[in-house]
């Protein structure tokens, strides 16, 4: 199973309670995931020379402002388990700075748009906890889980991030996930979990390294990746949809002049705004979907 | 949702359909709306009429909003209608009823359909009409994938194109395509007719062009007019079956295939 919903905002209205619409879309998901749920959002994007960082600590007594002193962040956005901090430096500079300073956090995402949520739990308990209906932004994706090849952990949970603003959620299973990771790890990847989403999170990252767009790194998916997946991808300027070639796993898409969205399901589109009036599709296998805002200055 | 892409598809139109039906309002219609009723409620009441118990014969149900396993295991010559899109196995198991949705629909429409009709004004998703055993589905858009998969004597008409693995293991009944099959139709076949108007991406195992003879014309001219569809010219299909090298056929049993 696995839910995973998306939205794009194309109108101001919607990026204002971006946060509230997705949370309503991962909740109607929770029959389809109930272990975990995440989202990543694409929100207030940091000046130049400085990196967003979002972390996780497995202690409920983190002092998160000290740390924020300590890394020069102005603060610390905190949500439940997670805190979002700003730092000066290009994101591999800053990720590393808090590795050797912090090894037992986790980096959940770090970019300079990018900030990733995501625990155990129910997905409407989750969106309660980590104040989603708060969040302001361009757009967002979300996952809810049953797990199938790994544990139910904070760090198993969806969205994965192993690139710059970039994350994956997916729902399905790969099948050569541990021989990709260790070829994937000679190129220069880091993994943090044994999870098979994370390794497909990698090859995106690396062949954009590599100089592949978008569009390329997902084709290349269908070649290198063997399993069944519907994967939505985000990066700073949008989204994409891939369904390996035979679509096992559902997928809907619908469009209005204020939002796209992606949903596993009608039913996380249907509590959108003028959802009734969406021009709806089912996304058809092995193609790429993509939606890009221009790019952010 | 659908074989095709989004220019082809019929969306939206749960709000538009419901000027349609505002006629024949002789019998009274029983309104549900799915915003206040749960749908078990919904599900158990229309149950209650199996077999001729008195109540309601005409349904229509509102703001279905994608939910599952709406108007599931009818047993009753009632009449139901659904205004928007349903979600996962919609009229699924239907025996006599008439169903129809004023929209798409999603996996598994009418699986396992014993007897009555299930319409879909628009796209359905994948393994519509899936091991059905009688009755008629009439998809007005696309299909997805593995429509008809396992049918077993169910009657399944497509306006639009169906995804790839259609009538994969297709035992029996009829399916009718009005425009493209997707890759490997009736892979597997056993004894299910296939009639498709446009273009085929590809057969299936076993599964092979065969000849319209004037008694496929014939069957295949009255399932078009069944689902509405006699405006299209019954001679441009072509029909598929099976080849019968991968099962065990013996032509003297023909007759009880």
């Amino acid at each position: 199973m696995c839910g995973i919903v998306g939205l794009f905002a194309k109108s101001p209205e919607i990026e204002e309670r971006l946060g509230e619409h997705l949370a309503a879309m991962l909740v109607q998901m929770s029959d389809r995931g109930p272990d975990s749920a995440g989202v990543a959002v694409y929100r207030d994007p940091v000046s130049a020379g400085w990196t967003k960082l979002t972390l996780y600590s497995a202690d409920p007594l983190e002092d998160w402002r000290a740390l924020a002193a300590t890394l020069g962040s102005p603060g610390a956005d905190v949500r439940a388990s997670h805190a979002v901090l700003v730092v000066e430096g290009e994101p591999a500079e800053a990720e590393a700075l808090v590795r050797s300073l912090r090894p037992d956090l986790r980096v959940m995402s770090a970019g300079r748009v990018i900030e990733i949520y995501k625990e155990v739990g129910r997905p409407e308990r989750f969106a309660e906890a980590f104040r989603l209906s708060e969040l302001q932004g361009t757009h967002g994706l979300g996952h809810t889980r049953m797990a199938t090849e790994s544990r139910v952990t904070t760090e198993g949970s969806h969205p994965f991030s192993t690139g710059f603003d970039l994350c994956l959620v997916h729902n399905g299973s790969l099948s050569n996930h541990n021989r990709l990771r260790q070829r994937l790890r000679r190129e220069g990847i880091r993994f943090q979990t044994e999870n098979d989403t994370e390794v497909a999170a990698g090859y995106l990252a690396w062949r954009l390294r590599e100089g592949a767009s978008l569009e390329e790194a997902l084709a290349g998916c269908l070649d290198d990746l063997d399993g069944f997946y519907t994967f939505l991808v985000g990066t700073s300027d949008g989204f994409a949809v891939l369904r390996d070639p035979i679509a096992c796993k559902p997928a809907v898409l619908a469009e209005t002049d204020d939002w796209v969205a992606m949903g596993s399901e009608w039913r996380a589109i249907a509590v959108l705004p003028g959802a009734a009036e969406a021009r709806m599709w089912e996304p058809a296998p092995a193609i790429v979907y993509a939606w890009e805002r221009a790019r952010v200055p | 949702m659908g074989a095709g892409a989004g220019d082809r598809l019929r969306v939206g139109e749960g709000a538009g359909a419901v000027t349609a039906i505002g006629e024949a309002e002789a019998v009274s219609v029983e309104v549900v709306d799915l915003a206040v009723t749960p749908l078990r409620e919904l599900n158990q009441r229309l149950h209650d009429l199996a077999r001729g118990a008195p109540g309601p014969r005409r349904w229509r149900i509102l703001n279905p909003n994608g939910a599952h396993a709406i108007a599931c295991g009818l047993d009753a010559d009632v009449e139901v209608e659904i205004l928007g899109h349903a979600g996962y196995y919609c009229a699924g198991m239907n025996k006599r009823a008439q169903v129809k949705v004023h929209g798409n629909v999603g996996t598994g429409v009418a699986e396992n359909i014993m007897s009555g009709r299930v319409e879909v004004e628009g796209n359905a998703s994948q393994s519509a009409g899936a091991t059905g055993r009688g009755g008629l589905l009439v998809v007005h858009g696309d299909a997805s994938s593995r429509c008809g998969i396992s049918m077993k004597g169910v009657d399944i008409v497509v306006r639009g194109s169906v995804g790839h693995m259609s009538a994969f293991m297709a035992q029996k009944g009829r399916l009718v395509v009005c425009s493209d099959a997707g890759e490997a139709l009736g892979d597997s076949i056993y004894e299910a007719h296939l009639y498709v108007r446009g273009a085929v991406a590809g057969l299936g195992a076993d599964c092979v062009e065969k000849e319209l003879r004037p008694h496929h014309l014939a069957e295949l001219t009255e399932l078009l007019a069944q689902a509405g569809f006699d405006d299209l010219d019954p001679s441009e299909f072509r029909r598929y079956g099976s080849a019968r090298q991968l099962y065990n056929f013996h032509v003297d049993h023909a007759g009880s295939y």
